[in-house]
């Protein structure tokens, strides 16, 4: 099953495209001609509002030990921990990471976006797959942190933070999102190796708990959550989060200072 | 200039207001009760400030914070003058808070506090509503409690920049049934207007039609189904909505 129907858009064309993804090859084919998926221009292949999910890895959470049960946290989270990836972060394959000149490296923040195909406002688990309109790979950056007690708006909405693609593949080409392996390399070292078989919240899990009181749209993502033991990477590293199933998304990290329209000159 | 989005006859206008009506693009007038109030921006990033009033940090036991306590809401929560807030069964505290909001007019990347002004487009009034029964140490405020459908009011009005001569001093009251239960003024904001958009736009890039909430001042009360709250702020308006059950 290695060939996959797949949403694309490229860059600087406002439409949409179907293609369809040969993921053991990495590459893709537009009517009838193959290509390489480096060969080409990518723009993120989504539209709406990003949301993030903390601590939905069991890994994740059990990383924390005993410090959710004191100060200031005084206790595991009872309901979805989210935060927003606003629009300035949103970038696509290819495009350069921004190094803020305030941080020496960045945390990759290896996740499974769902799109929601149309709006989600209290959906059941058991319904829940039928408002996704497929997935993506998604790179949530932060600037490393240690205290989750605020929310994070300066360590994980920098302009560039969140590279998103190649593309969308859709919903019925993935049978079990829950069961996907999650991998970084960086600089071509695997760095991380994880599966969503070990979400806290499977991904229809999540989906009815986030619409319980709050309406995903049709274009919306909705990240399931970032691995354990996050790797870390600098200036110069090129990254790769691939995604059984998806993808990998590939980009690499760039001084904010070398970077002029979100290229590098 | 006094500008709102409405629905009106089947379509999504623009209108601005004229002798006490709405005057929409195409030239005709509609009276207020004739219309549906929609948020006079569709707002893309917005950002809001936990304890950015010095009393109000102190109402809730909270030290005043050293850098700006900034979250974010998703679109949803956005609903216009005159809309319903939906409150869920079984909370025991949910409460409105009165914030000057302020719409951005162009791309901020670094600007300085001199000159902040510049970036901004309008103001208008959000009522931020929060349930502090969903309250968890994680990310906090977060979303269950802040981004909630329905539970941001905002408007009626984007009311101009340059029709507001000083932001930084204008007073705000929230009225439930009528009774005024909280009073302040924009002076004892913490972080004032121009420190805000410097400080955002110091590591990421603010676009036309962000909005920042400003924060509450002291005065906050429970809400029950049933009330109608009004949200005031002094040259800009007053943003009415109403609680419902959920259900």
């Amino acid at each position: 099953m290695s060939k996959v129907k797949v949403r694309v858009k490229f860059r600087g064309i406002l439409q949409e495209r179907e293609a369809v993804a040969n993921l053991d090859e990495n590459r893709i084919e537009l009517q009838g001609r193959h290509y390489r998926v480096d060969q080409l221009m990518w723009d993120a292949p989504i539209s709406g509002a990003v949301y993030g999910t903390l601590f939905n890895y069991k890994g994740a959470l059990a990383a924390l030990g005993e410090t959710v049960y004191e100060a200031p946290y005084h206790g595991e989270p009872k309901a979805p921990v989210l935060y927003i990836k606003p629009r300035n972060t949103v970038i696509g394959y290819g495009m350069p990471i921004p190094l803020p000149a305030d941080a020496r490296e960045l945390e990759i923040g290896a996740a499974l976006g769902v799109v929601m195909g149309r709006t989600a406002t209290r959906v059941s688990e058991e319904q829940a797959l039928e408002f996704v309109a497929g997935y993506t790979i998604v790179n949530d950056v932060s600037i490393p942190h240690q205290s989750f007690y605020r929310p994070a708006i300066k360590q994980k909405a920098r302009d560039g933070f969140c590279p998103v693609g190649p593309w969308i593949v859709e919903q019925d080409e993935v049978p079990d999102p829950d069961a996907l392996g999650v991998r970084v390399w960086i600089n071509g070292e695997l760095r991380q190796e994880n599966t969503t078989a070990n979400l806290i919240r499977s991904v229809s899990r999540l989906i009815a708990d986030v619409t319980d009181f709050m309406t995903l749209y049709a274009g919306d993502t909705l990240l399931v959550g970032v691995p354990e033991g996050a790797p870390v990477a600098k200036a110069g590293d090129h990254v790769r989060i691939g995604i059984d199933g998806i993808g990998s998304l590939e980009n690499t990290i760039i001084h904010e200072d070398e970077l002029a329209g979100g290229q590098r000159l | 200039m006094k500008r709102a989005r409405i629905a009106y006859a089947g379509a999504i206008h623009h209108a601005v207001e004229e002798n006490g009506c709405m005057k929409l693009e195409d030239g005709r007038i509609v009276a207020e009760h004739e219309v549906v109030w929609l948020p006079p921006v569709q707002p893309r990033t917005v950002f809001a400030l936990g304890l950015n009033y010095a009393d109000h940090a102190k109402e809730l036991s909270f030290q005043a914070p050293t850098e700006p306590l900034v979250f974010l809401k998703g679109p949803n929560t956005f609903v216009g003058h005159r809309a319903q807030t939906r409150r869920p069964k079984d909370v025991v505290n949910m409460h409105y808070e009165c914030e000057l909001a302020v719409v951005i007019g162009r791309p901020a990347r670094r600007v300085k506090r001199e000159e902040a002004y510049d970036y901004i487009a309008g103001y208008t009034i959000a009522n931020d509503y929060a349930i502090r029964d969903y309250l968890e140490n994680y990310y906090r405020p977060n979303l269950r409690v802040k981004s909630r459908d329905t539970c941001t009011p905002i408007g009626p009005w984007l009311v101009d920049a340059k029709d507001i001569a000083d932001p930084m001093n204008l007073t705000l009251k929230t009225y439930v049934n009528g009774k005024l239960t909280q009073q302040g003024t924009t002076r004892d904001m913490i972080f004032d207007i121009p420190a805000l958009i410097e400080y955002l736009s110091s590591f990421m890039t603010l676009n036309k039609d962000d909005v920042i909430l400003t924060g509450t001042p002291e005065g906050l009360a429970d809400t029950a189904v049933g009330d109608e709250v009004v949200a005031e702020i002094e040259g800009i308006g007053r943003l009415m909505n109403t609680i419902i059950a959920d259900e």
